[in-house]
């Protein structure tokens, strides 16, 4: 793989002050790095901060602190309007819920349009309806649906539009916010073998975040894996799955459903006790190539 | 095996401004004792609707049960009055609802709602209610009852309000529990408790369990037989190593094939094409066909009866009748049943 970051994310910190005296860590130090033409997952229980965390990335939120530099610059400190236009035609977002994302009363067309207007990027009235056509074609829609409305889809044709929406300004960067948990399963599939698909044909960077695991290990090529706002593990999406060293991550991988009931029968549950665990003086560190564990000295010299 | 409740071709169907939807198209199954039975299917394949048959909650006037039975303990639950109905309902048969944050009451503490079923169906007083819901909370592994008990759903979290939930269902010790997708709202390690729980209270009180959910793995774990549903109909019903090793719909090759599973390769996901047909004007013959790659001309023409695979194993597909052309199925699919064909050959031919 070619190892050119495209995103860059330093100790980045996401807190939400409810009142006076309490302050919610949504995230709570976080450092990765994404390099251009990967997929790369984030997993983990809902609460654990990996939405927030793809909402501060695309500037939906102004973090904390931290940085998060995409392609070489830090987003947060984007002050012009021209930086921050040309920063949001890169990176494009897809949401979880087909249903609340798309707008009830713009038509299909409108919406996928929206984006092209907004940046300029057709001259005239026949090549924006083209390229919106065109862009129903892509994702496996066609050209009769761009008059119609949501309501007169299904959620995996929504999401679908949703994709189109995202591609229509030809970004670089897409963060897929659990697209596909929306969706029934035979629906699911055909939305990620879209977005595999698309990402062949136009070099995208996905940044995939989900709570099931076996989707994230089908389509990512790395995986962090979140727990109370911070990443407790990172490698390679096999290395992970078969070489899991962190107690959380072995706890979620195994409870995972697995559609075989022979496995079924003899699986061993590993119980994480949430309460106990203390992250104090844990920081992420390599234990072999790419594979990086939150975990103390002591902890980092037994795994070693 | 003894079964302990049958239903024998039921249909629902729903009036809308458009017409009449046929959700539910002639459904034949039945539940033994103290065994759990799994449909799966994907929305709108009449899952939900059949189990809402069972407990009488078809929504009249628009919903309407035209023809077939459902027998419990030789009543035909189908000719009930709405009254007869509420005596059965939470006591004999009672529902786990797929949201705890919805299906509880956001201004009643949980001893009251847990009182509640236990006061009205076994006439029993306040203070032995409390006892009980009391020794239902431990049961269900919420700690600290003595203070639970006079608490509001909002003071749960969303692990421990399904077992609340799970603990109304099971107050008045029902003969059949039906769990409406009890854990898709819960992340993977609460579900894996949820799921412990409810097999360990089975084997303690011999519970049968109608289980739906789309999530196959969760079948894998809790089912003892499988019932797939498409289009209002079951194609394929059979015992969990029948269905998962040993397939034979086309709609369950391509339900199996479209998991990636733990161990799964870089090959790509078998997806269904196309979208599940529009019920208020089914299509003819096979509700499938016009999504199966490996449709006959005759699924085009006529429905396909249920073929007899082996006792305990049915499905209906054109496939199975003795003129077809032999197919192959993916190569996903074929996967699982050489780990079937090992050690069940002989079971079951």
């Amino acid at each position: 793989m070619n190892k050119d970051k495209i995103l860059e994310v330093k100790e980045l910190k996401q807190h939400f002050r409810t009142s006076k005296k309490s302050v919610i860590k949504a995230v709570d130090g976080i450092s990765f790095d994404i390099y251009r033409g990967e997929t790369f997952g984030l997993v983990g229980e809902s609460g654990c901060g990996k939405s927030t965390t793809g909402r501060t990335i695309i500037r939906l939120y102004d973090a904390t602190s931290g940085e998060v530099k995409f392609n070489g610059v830090d987003v947060h400190s984007l002050k012009s309007k021209q930086e921050i236009k040309s920063f949001n035609r890169q990176m494009q977002m897809i949401f979880q819920d087909p249903y609340a994302s798309l707008n009830p009363r713009m038509t299909v067309k409108e919406i996928i349009s929206e984006g092209i207007d907004i940046h300029g990027l057709a001259k005239n009235e026949k090549e924006k309806t083209d390229r919106v056509h065109e862009l129903l074609e892509t994702v496996g829609l066609n050209k009769e649906h761009a008059s119609r409305y949501p309501h007169e889809f299904s959620g995996g044709q929504r999401q679908r539009i949703g994709i189109a929406r995202a591609l229509a300004v030809d970004p670089e960067f897409i963060i897929a916010d659990e697209p596909i948990s929306a969706l029934d399963v035979s629906i699911q599939a055909q939305v990620v073998n879209l977005m595999k698909e698309l990402q062949q044909k136009r070099g995208l960077t996905y940044l995939f975040i989900a709570h099931d695991l076996s989707m994230v290990k089908y389509i990512s090529d790395r995986i962090a894996v979140m727990f109370a706002g911070r990443i407790v593990e990172l490698a390679d999406s096999e290395e992970l799955y078969s070489n899991p060293l962190h107690s959380y991550t072995k706890s979620l991988l195994s409870a995972i459903p697995v559609p075989d009931p022979d496995y079924e029968r003899n699986r061993q549950r590993v119980v994480f006790d949430h309460d106990s665990y203390n992250p104090e003086g844990a920081t992420l560190r390599e234990i072999k190539n790419g594979h990086w564990v939150l975990c103390t000295e002591e902890e980092f010299k037994k795994m070693k | 095996m003894d079964s302990i409740l049958d239903v024998n071709n039921l249909h629902v169907t729903f009036d809308t401004y458009g017409g009449s939807v046929q959700a539910v198209r002639g459904v034949n199954f039945s539940l033994n004792k103290g065994e759990t039975l799994a449909i799966v299917g994907e929305s709108g394949s009449g899952k939900s609707v059949t189990t809402k048959a069972l407990m009488g909650l078809v929504a009249k006037p628009a919903g309407k049960i035209p023809k077939g039975e459902i027998l419990f303990e030789g009543k035909d639950l189908t000719k009930l009055s709405n009254k007869q109905m509420q005596k059965i309902r939470g006591k004999d048969i009672s529902m786990i609802f797929q949201d705890p944050m919805t299906s509880l009451n956001p201004t009643m503490k949980v001893g009251k709602q847990i009182m509640e079923g236990l006061i009205l169906h076994q006439n029993q007083s306040k203070q032995e209610a409390k006892k009980r819901a009391l020794e239902l909370l431990q049961l269900v592994g919420i700690p600290d009852p003595e203070k639970r008990i006079n608490q509001y759903p909002h003071q749960f979290s969303g692990g421990m309000r399904q077992r609340v939930v799970i603990a109304i269902a099971l107050a008045c010790n029902p003969k059949v529990l039906i769990a409406d997708e009890p854990t898709t709202a819960l992340d993977v390690t609460i579900q894996a408790q949820i799921i412990e729980l409810m097999k360990n209270i089975q084997k303690k009180m011999e519970t049968s369990i109608i289980f739906i959910t789309h999530d196959l793995g969760v079948v894998a774990n809790v089912a003892d037989r499988v019932a797939v549903m498409y289009a209002g109909k079951i194609v394929e019903i059979g015992t969990v190593d029948d269905v998962f090793y040993n397939p034979k719909h086309p709609y369950t090759w391509g339900l199996l094939g479209s998991m990636p599973t733990v161990d799964s390769q870089e090959e790509k996901l078998i997806a269904i094409p196309g979208t599940p047909p529009d019920l208020i004007h089914p299509p003819k013959g096979d509700a499938f066909a016009a999504r199966n790659e490996f449709a006959l001309a005759i699924d085009f023409e006529e429905e396909p009866p249920m073929f007899q695979v082996s006792d305990s194993h049915y499905a209906a597909t054109w496939l199975l009748h003795e003129d077809a052309p032999h197919i192959e199925p993916p190569e996903a699919v074929k996967r699982r049943m050489k780990g079937f064909s090992t050690e069940g050959d002989n079971k079951n031919e």
